[in-house]
């Protein structure tokens, strides 16, 4: 099989190149040599089936970025038949260096000129016959984003994939990577030659609107409408189609799967339907909410927006050790900590990506927001119940920036906040819904894999031993409860609301489910009867341990995938238990010394 | 010559040194800060936040204290 990597600059439509190539044939594998997934596909070129690789998006061979050694100990690992290159035309005066850091090496090459429109509108001209005659590859300019020149640039490929030469010698490259310095001047040579460039661009429209966006004054203040209006859309559009999903997994079980498993043992059909299908139809309904934040998520991320939001935070959050693009992951963490976790990918250096995780699970996502509507519903009156919801919210952005100002010495960033500022742009619908999917796609499998897990084993420990009713105090978790009971007792939490504390620990959206087993009441009926156990101070001691503690464990299990370090999840978890006993040990007892 | 940090907002300059470490420096060459190369300050954020500024046909955002590690001198003409 042949191997083809494709490379390139960051911004230059790299992903959305890959992605047209492979359709959505993609995954994530792993390869000798590196510790990061990189994401492959197999397709078909010249009669040849190869593997097409989508290396990180790098500046250059020899830096010193986490990226950079990517594709350096990915080249020097394995054999390669072809490196297409993507490079900005309107900013090939520098990005050329990559292509001559290749041919150095004496990798079969093709040089893909993206964006050729926006060279043009600057009045950026290319004369691509002579420069690959010059480079003596093919250079052919093409639109990642319309396919436009894409075919025969694949032509080209094949033809080179077709001469069947031999693959490189990793050790040979290996080597060779140690040295050269001629590459800049024979760069400028090469620009001075076959590139003419306008001294000021000609197209500002990016310009004119980061004058607005980026205005001194009004930029935060848009900054947030915008963040406001991005959450609310994704909930008002996707929270009905949850709903939906929801009501068709209650009808599908109770009118097929019921009768299905009438026949089957009790403790079978329990663990099957209490279990297993409860848990992962918890999941599959939170699959519209996740889908709509990809798609906006990644539209936004294409759109070079995330940049100057950067821009507009940095200055508040390099007081707490972050940078600007930290915020916005914060900000992204009140829909799903999961993705939030994900999209610290795109910062580069590590101490900063592990404080910036450290942070994220402590921002009060959807599903704790279902909990807290609901035990506020319970407990305070309608007058009081937005301030309270407002408190929660308040606490939350005060524990991150605890959190962070705690913590950063401990990860000092030696990086320096150095982000290039792309043009806008706006995605196609189809680049869009293609890279929404991918997330998608492995989200679920993490999260159903988590969920199977975590709720049979919720399941077992409630119905077992199986000689006392489900859930009470004689079972598994009941025992679990009553030992906890020392620790939770100062903090005003029963034995009750113990275990859908645990049950929390899987997921924050069984909280609800599980104090309706416990209670063994439902909707109103279970709010006046937790309304007359507890009274409003435990019911805020229990929310504020809620919104704290760890959020559910597929941000664990993301944390972990995404640190690739055990001691970090760990550090997580426990940081945020301390933490949530703490403030609600401060505030339990606190207000009862205050007399309430 | 002055820092880079000091320059005022449009005023055009000439990269003439570049004092960084090696990780610092490769990362500045590699997004195009090279000696001899012109630069301008497009804005500058709020509460001394970020500048941002353009060479040639890219902008890059950077910190203050970074900036002031790169030397330009004024376009006399």
């Amino acid at each position: 099989m042949k191997r083809i990597a494709l490379l390139g600059m960051p911004n230059t439509g790299k992903s959305t190149l890959f992605n047209r190539i492979s359709g959505a044939s993609a995954r994530v594998g792993n390869w000798p040599g590196i510790t990061v997934d990189l994401m492959s596909a197999k397709i078909l070129i010249g009669g040849h089936i190869a593997d097409l690789i989508d290396l990180p998006g790098i500046y250059d061979l020899h830096g010193f970025s986490e990226d950079e050694q990517v594709v350096r100990h990915f080249l020097a690992n394995n054999a390669v038949d072809l490196v297409i290159i993507l490079l900005n035309s309107s900013q090939i005066d520098r990005q050329l260096s990559l292509v001559l850091q290749i041919k150095k090496l004496n990798i079969q090459a093709v040089l893909a000129l993206n964006m050729a429109d926006e060279a043009k509108q600057s009045g950026i001209t290319i004369d691509t016959d002579n420069l690959a005659s010059a480079l003596a590859m093919p250079v052919l300019q093409i639109s990642a984003k319309y396919g436009d020149g894409l075919p025969k640039a694949l032509q080209a490929a094949a033809q080179i994939i077709n001469q069947n030469q031999l693959p490189t010698d990793p050790q040979l490259i290996s080597r060779k990577l140690q040295a050269d310095h001629q590459i800049e001047r024979e760069m400028d040579t090469l620009i001075q030659k076959y590139v003419q460039i306008p001294t000021t661009l000609t197209d500002n429209t990016t310009d004119k609107i980061d004058r607005i966006l980026l205005h001194k004054w009004f930029g935060l203040p848009l900054f947030f409408v915008a963040m406001f209006l991005f959450f609310q859309f994704i909930f008002s559009v996707g929270k009905p189609l949850q709903d939906l999903l929801a009501w068709a997994f209650r009808i599908l079980r109770s009118d097929v799967l019921n009768s299905l498993f009438a026949n089957s043992p009790a403790w079978f059909s329990g663990l099957m339907l209490d279990g297993v299908y409860n848990g992962l139809a918890t999941v599959a309904a939170f699959v519209p909410i996740i889908v709509l934040f990809f798609l906006v998520m990644s539209m936004v991320e294409d759109s070079g927006y995330l940049s100057r939001a950067a821009f507009l935070m940095d200055a508040l959050m390099a007081k707490m050790g972050l940078d600007g693009r930290g915020f916005v992951m914060m900000l992204m963490g009140f829909g799903c900590n999961v993705p939030a976790l994900m999209g610290t990918r795109i910062m580069r250096s590590r101490p900063m990506r592990l404080l910036t995780m450290l942070v994220i699970p402590l921002s009060l996502c959807s599903a704790r927001l279902q909990v807290f509507i609901f035990i506020i519903a319970a407990l305070f009156t309608a007058q009081q119940a937005p301030i309270i919801l407002f408190a929660l919210y308040v606490t939350s952005f005060f524990t991150m920036f605890l959190t962070a100002l705690l913590f950063q010495g401990q990860y000092k960033n030696s990086e320096p906040f150095l982000l290039e500022l792309p043009p806008y742009r706006f995605p196609t619908p189809r680049q869009i819904v293609l890279r929404g999917w991918q997330e998608v796609k492995h989200f679920l499998i993490r999260a159903s894999k988590f969920i199977i897990i975590g709720v049979v084993l919720v399941w077992a420990l409630t119905n077992f031993p199986s000689d006392v009713p489900p859930a009470s105090a004689g079972t598994i978790a009941g025992q679990i409860g009553l030992l906890f009971a020392p620790v939770l007792d100062p903090i005003g939490i029963n034995t009750q609301l113990a275990i859908a504390l645990i049950f929390g620990f899987v997921a924050k959206e069984i909280v609800i489910g599980a104090l309706a087993v416990i209670y063994g009441l439902q909707g109103e009926a279970l709010m006046a009867q937790m309304a007359s156990q507890i009274d409003w101070v435990q019911a805020m001691s229990f929310m504020l341990f809620t919104l704290i503690y760890t959020p559910c464990l597929s941000t664990i299990a993301t944390l972990k995938n995404e640190s690739k370090s055990s001691g970090f999840m760990w550090l997580s978890i426990a940081w945020s238990l301390s933490l949530a006993w703490v403030v609600s040990f401060v505030f339990y007892q606190g207000a009862r010394a205050l007399g309430f | 010559m002055r820092p880079l940090s000091q320059l005022n907002i449009a005023q055009p300059a000439i990269i003439s040194a570049i004092e960084a470490d090696e990780s610092l420096f490769n990362r500045l060459s590699a997004l195009g800060f090279r000696v001899g190369k012109t630069i301008r300050i497009i804005r500058r954020a709020n509460f001394n936040g970020p500048l941002q500024v353009r060479l040639g046909t890219t902008d890059v955002i950077l910190r203050h204290t970074d900036a002031a590690r790169i030397q330009v001198n004024l376009n006399e003409h």
